[in-house]
């Protein structure tokens, strides 16, 4: 079966710096792959190509065997198909938290007010944000901001969730809420693509863990494997300096 | 022996009565506050008393004062200057008003980022770069003598009209160059959110970055719009009878400067209140900035 999502020797360079060398990967549906790595090591970058929110130099990226750059998408196919969210929330300040989630319903696949609104009900009570329809989120708490920026990546019912550092801007004690969201979508079966700093969850929600460094996925096992018994001399180092800090 | 019973003795007391009460709500200390109330009080009065004391006991000061202050001539004038200093205020908001649409549509075209909008992009920075750099009085100068007398079919050819396209066409320049620091410090995630979203570059700009921008600039442009209300009296070089035009022709019928004077507090009247708005604003951005900082 053609995999979601299929990265075939990506490259890329930030000016003549290399960012990403020669990157190949795949993701099967409802698969979760955590990529992890050093800060610099090129993951969010990754992540970045896949929505082509960066372009790619070399290499194909594609989407249930087609090319994401690849006309069959139009201008906002892609976008409908992978949503992504960033360490940063990224929500828009002036805009209540209903019309953060349904600006792109409504401004870019031309659902009508009221469905669109109708689905962000339903989307923020899955998420326990009902009663904040009509906060603004400097309201709201970080993981609370996180949650609805989960929604608004999940308004267009993407295929494929594409998840930067969710956690990395959170306090210690919210990260668990926004945590338990990824282990429900992955209960549904929604294919991820995760960055993330949290090994433990890694471990725990990833059927698959790839290791970059240098911009180049030096490992990729199952996380028994990977975290239990890494091969590469980096992973190993990496890895130690993990456990040193108490992350894993 | 008995240093750390007593010391544990302490402890378990305070445990006992709960944390001590706050701190009593410090009250104005009319003691403490008056000595540097006196010294202020004293030295403004020495200053300004001084400074009173060195104009009023020049030679020439009761002409001056006759010719300047004359409270007589004030009241003369008044009424002329101030129908002058009204039309001043409509000249000044309808000019206010195109200043900000046109320049939201030189700012936007600057910040479009596809290619195929370099040619105007490169239209607006040669505009702003020549629109800035001759004086405002130059512009209003050649607009309201030089193209009236093209007598061009179709447009209006008074002078009040020219010299406030002149205006215009140059405030709009600075207040683009406003517009565009406030689109330029719009977080970069944010353009990253909306075109996640799938969110078009105009849709982009339209609903995620512009109402941002704007929202941090309004300081800014509080300052243009109080420079703007004064500089609406260049239009009189061009003969628009504006606050300070009413003011000369009666001082060129009686030699009395009074009503100069009249202008100038009409023009602080309205300025005055407005900087004071600016530097509300101003003070409310900079508490809202700190909070989403903290």
């Amino acid at each position: 079966m053609t995999p979601r999502i299929e990265i075939d020797t990506v490259t890329k360079y930030f000016g003549t710096k290399l960012v990403l060398d020669r990157v190949s990967l795949s993701v099967a549906r409802h698969e979760v792959l955590c990529l992890i790595g050093a800060s610099g090591s090129g993951k969010s970058t990754l992540l970045r190509c896949v929505n082509r929110l960066i372009a790619q130099d070399y290499g194909t990226i594609r989407l249930d065997g087609v090319p994401i750059d690849d006309p069959v998408f139009g201008k906002t196919g892609l976008q409908q198909r992978a949503g992504i969210v960033f360490q940063a929330y990224n929500l828009f300040p002036h805009m209540t938290v209903l019309d953060n989630i349904t600006l792109a319903p409504r401004r870019v696949h031309g659902l009508p007010r009221p469905e669109a609104e109708a689905r962000g009900h339903e989307m923020l009570a899955r998420f326990g944000m009902a009663d904040f329809a009509r906060a603004y989120p400097e309201q709201l708490s970080g993981g609370q901001q996180q949650r609805v920026a989960i929604a608004r990546a999940l308004m267009t019912r993407p295929d494929v969730l594409l998840l930067d550092e969710i956690t990395a801007a959170l306090d210690p004690e919210l990260v668990g809420e926004v945590l338990a969201i990824i282990r429900g979508l992955k209960d549904e079966g929604m294919t991820m693509m995760i960055v993330t700093h949290e090994m433990g969850f890694a471990r725990e929600v990833a059927d698959r863990v790839a290791f970059l460094s240098e911009g180049a996925i030096l490992e990729q096992d199952t996380p028994e494997r990977l975290f239990g018994s890494p091969q590469e001399p980096r992973t190993q180092a990496f890895l130690r300096r993990i456990i040193a800090s108490g992350r894993l | 022996m008995t240093r750390p019973a007593s010391a544990q003795g302490g402890q378990t007391e305070r445990a006992r009565r709960g944390p001590p009460p706050p701190p009593p709500k410090q009250g104005f200390d009319w003691r403490a506050a008056a000595l540097p109330s006196a010294i202020g009080a004293t030295s403004i009065a020495v200053v300004f008393g001084a400074l009173a004391w060195i104009v009023t006991s020049a030679d020439q000061w009761p002409r001056i004062k006759a010719q300047f202050f004359s409270l007589e001539a004030m009241v003369a004038a008044f009424p002329r200057v101030l129908q002058g200093f009204w039309v001043n205020i409509q000249v000044w908001l309808t000019v206010l008003a195109c200043i900000l649409a046109w320049a939201l549509v030189l700012a936007v075209v600057r910040s479009l980022r596809a290619p195929w909008c370099a040619p105007f992009r490169l239209m607006v920075v040669i505009y702003i770069d020549i629109f800035r750099g001759v004086p405002v009085l130059l512009l209003v100068l050649l607009f309201g003598f030089g193209i009236p007398a093209l007598n061009l079919p179709g447009l209006p050819n008074s002078g009040l009209f020219w010299g406030g396209v002149a205006m215009v066409l140059s405030y709009a320049a600075y207040v683009a160059e406003i517009y565009r620091s406030g689109i330029d410090a719009v977080h970069e995630g944010q353009r990253a959110a909306a075109k996640s979203l799938g969110l078009s570059e105009w849709q982009t700009l339209r609903h995620a970055i512009l109402p941002q921008a704007l929202r941090n600039v309004v300081p800014a442009l509080m300052n243009i719009v109080v420079a703007l209300q004064k500089d609406v009296a260049l239009l009189s070089v061009i003969g628009v009878r504006d606050a300070v035009r009413e003011a000369q022709i009666y001082t060129a019928s009686t030699f009395n400067y009074s009503s100069l004077i009249v202008a100038a507090g009409l023009f602080l009247l309205a300025t005055i209140p407005m900087a004071r708005l600016a530097d509300y604003l101003t003070r409310r951005d900079r508490m809202r900035r700190l909070q989403m900082a903290a």
